[in-house]
């Protein structure tokens, strides 16, 4: 299972099913909504925003910081995607979260120059797990997904097939893959098609 | 397919990834108003268009997002080296002795 307790698969009363595909050694589940930003600044505006954000931002290339239910992904040096789960389940949880955190970064930064875009509608997750998850991926995503070369951790933003994604290794055999929303069902339907 | 080396990801990456973004250093005139149409036209369109080793502009544009620039010989296809914007052109010598980047 993944190695963050960012990810919860959807509630089966918030979307018809949660599961995209399960057979022997491989799930591919819909996670449930997050609040997800788009931060762009330089190092120090990063580091603000790591403190009111409750996940430090990483300054290394591919990588992830996960904290609890807050995680910063690196995906370029001067840009990072925010992802915070709330306490509570449902889209108005979320909505007032990323308020919220909105808010407290703004606070925490001040002057100093940034952009904070909120994304949580724009953005999708699913979990892809199983033995076989890398081989699946591998259909449609062209890295090289052996440990050594995308260790537990990476995050990166790469293509699924056309669609743009980013991808993020929760496990050794756990992926998060984020994705547009109106890219979901092309991403979901290849999955499926294996 | 062509893996080419990003350096600011600080990896391999398929070519799919990636964006040409033509002909690297070429300066934009300090003052357009001061050319003539002659002028103007060779900084907008004319390119060396080399056979051989060419410094070319690259996108990481399904990755990091960041332009970097590119030795390529245009004959094999292979990158000789590549190097972060702002850098100077490498010279050949040392990019033909196994720089990052040579795939």
């Amino acid at each position: 299972m993944s190695e963050t307790a960012l990810y919860r698969p959807a509630l089966a009363d918030n979307q018809a099913n949660a599961e995209v595909l399960a057979r022997p050694g491989i799930k591919v589940t819909r996670a449930g909504p997050l609040a997800r930003f788009v931060f762009r600044g330089d190092a120090a505006a990063a580091g603000k925003a790591g403190g009111a954000f409750g996940a430090a931002l990483p300054v290394a290339p591919l990588a992830a910081n996960a904290v609890g239910a807050r995680a910063a992904l690196w995906q370029g040096p001067d840009e990072w995607l925010l992802l915070a789960r709330p306490e509570a389940d449902g889209e108005q949880a979320v909505d007032m979260l990323a308020r919220q955190l909105a808010g407290e970064v703004a606070a925490a930064l001040g002057d100093t120059p940034h952009s904070l875009v909120d994304v949580s509608e724009r953005n999708v997750a699913l979990l892809v797990e199983g033995a076989g998850a890398a081989d699946l991926l591998n259909a449609h995503v062209f890295l090289d997904l052996s440990p050594e070369a995308f260790p537990v951790g990476t995050a990166t933003r790469t293509l699924f097939t056309k669609a743009e994604i980013t991808l993020w290794r929760l496990g050794d055999e756990a992926f998060a893959i984020e994705v547009w929303r109106s890219f979901a069902p092309y991403v979901e339907g290849l999955l499926i098609e294996g | 397919m062509l893996l080419i080396h990003c350096p600011c990801c600080g990896v391999d990456r398929p070519e799919i990834e990636f964006r040409h973004g033509g002909e690297a250093h070429i300066a934009r005139p300090a003052d357009p108003s001061a050319l003539d149409d002659h002028q103007w036209a060779d900084f907008l369109y004319m390119r060396s268009n080399p056979k051989g080793v060419t410094a070319e502009r690259w996108r990481h544009v399904h990755g990091c997002g960041r332009f970097f620039n590119a030795l390529r010989d245009t004959v094999s296809d292979r990158f000789l080296a590549v190097y972060r914007t702002g850098e100077p052109r490498p010279d050949l010598d040392a990019a033909s002795t196994g720089m990052e980047g040579g795939k």
